[in-house]
């Protein structure tokens, strides 16, 4: 039982996230997708918002998702307390200062803006709409790469 | 019921998030790198199994287990999938995280993923407010 409580490898941890797909759809008759809970966080928050993106939102139909996250949340306690031999380091130490904190926001919100511009993150596009054969979540998925490569790489070299 | 199931979904999504270190700042950057496959094999690993899945589905015309029938939502395309998308992915390589880590790590007791859900509900407010000007 000890693999348990080591890194999963990714013939384990790939199909389980693949097989989310069909238990949502069979099971609950949900299409699986993590970032359109923002829009919907934010709906909350406003509820008389006249922007039409939060009106335009029915939230009491979306509240599955919601619940969904929570579970993610839920699953990454589970995980962190019960299933690992030492707590997971997942962010670099540099990240707790106040120059961390900052890029962590306005990454933060590269990422709220940009999943909800891209109708999808790398769940509802590239699990779920590659999944399903979506050419648009193909080019989507293309496109998170290519912001992905250009931050590594050109930002690299911007920071030194 | 079908809350419960969503419920219990996303556990087992949060935990096998977690415990593949798909929601490691490392992990992502190894990726951007090219350094290691983990990430890669996981993300085809996934992506065969969910194909395979859907396409049972659509082939068997199967129905979910209250009995109504399944249908996906269908992804269309517009310029802010590509937009978007490159913006979504500077973001993402940033912060090592996208949306499903964010919660996973805020779960794990990463306590700056705060500082990254933060950032990405802003976010999403500030899309909501340039929606009608930007381009589709």
């Amino acid at each position: 039982m000890d693999w348990l409580f080591e890194t999963w490898p990714w013939y384990i941890a790939g199909p389980l996230i693949g097989l989310s797909v069909p238990l949502l759809l069979i099971l609950t008759g949900k299409t699986l997708g993590i970032s359109s809970s923002f829009r919907h966080w934010c709906s909350l928050a406003f509820p008389k918002s006249q922007l039409p993106y939060l009106k335009n939102n029915d939230v009491r139909k979306e509240s599955w998702n919601l619940i969904f996250v929570a579970g993610v949340l839920l699953g990454g306690f589970i995980a962190a307390n019960f299933l690992s031999a030492r707590p997971p380091q997942l962010l670099p130490p540099e990240f707790a200062s106040l120059e961390g904190v900052v890029k962590l926001f306005i990454g933060g919100i590269l990422v709220g803006f940009g999943t909800r511009y891209a109708d999808g993150c790398t769940s509802g596009h590239t699990i779920m709409g590659l999944s399903n054969l979506r050419l648009p979540s193909l080019i989507a998925s293309i496109s998170f790469f290519i912001g992905g490569l250009a931050m590594t790489w050109g930002g690299a070299l911007f920071a030194r | 019921m079908q809350r419960l199931f969503v419920l219990l979904i996303g556990v087992m999504f949060g935990i096998v998030l977690t415990k593949s270190e798909v929601i490691s700042w490392f992990r992502i950057q190894k990726m951007f790198r090219f350094e290691e496959a983990h990430m890669y094999l996981i993300i085809a690993s996934a992506v065969l199994v969910g194909a395979i899945s859907v396409f049972l589905i659509k082939r068997f015309n199967l129905k979910t287990i209250q009995g109504e029938p399944i249908t996906i939502k269908e992804k269309k395309w517009q310029k802010g999938v590509v937009i978007g998308g490159i913006i979504f992915g500077l973001g993402w390589a940033i912060t090592g995280a996208c949306p499903g880590p964010i919660y996973a790590q805020i779960g794990a007791g990463t306590w700056l993923a705060l500082a990254t859900f933060a950032g990405a509900l802003v976010g999403a407010y500030l899309f909501a407010v340039l929606q009608p000007k930007l381009p589709t």
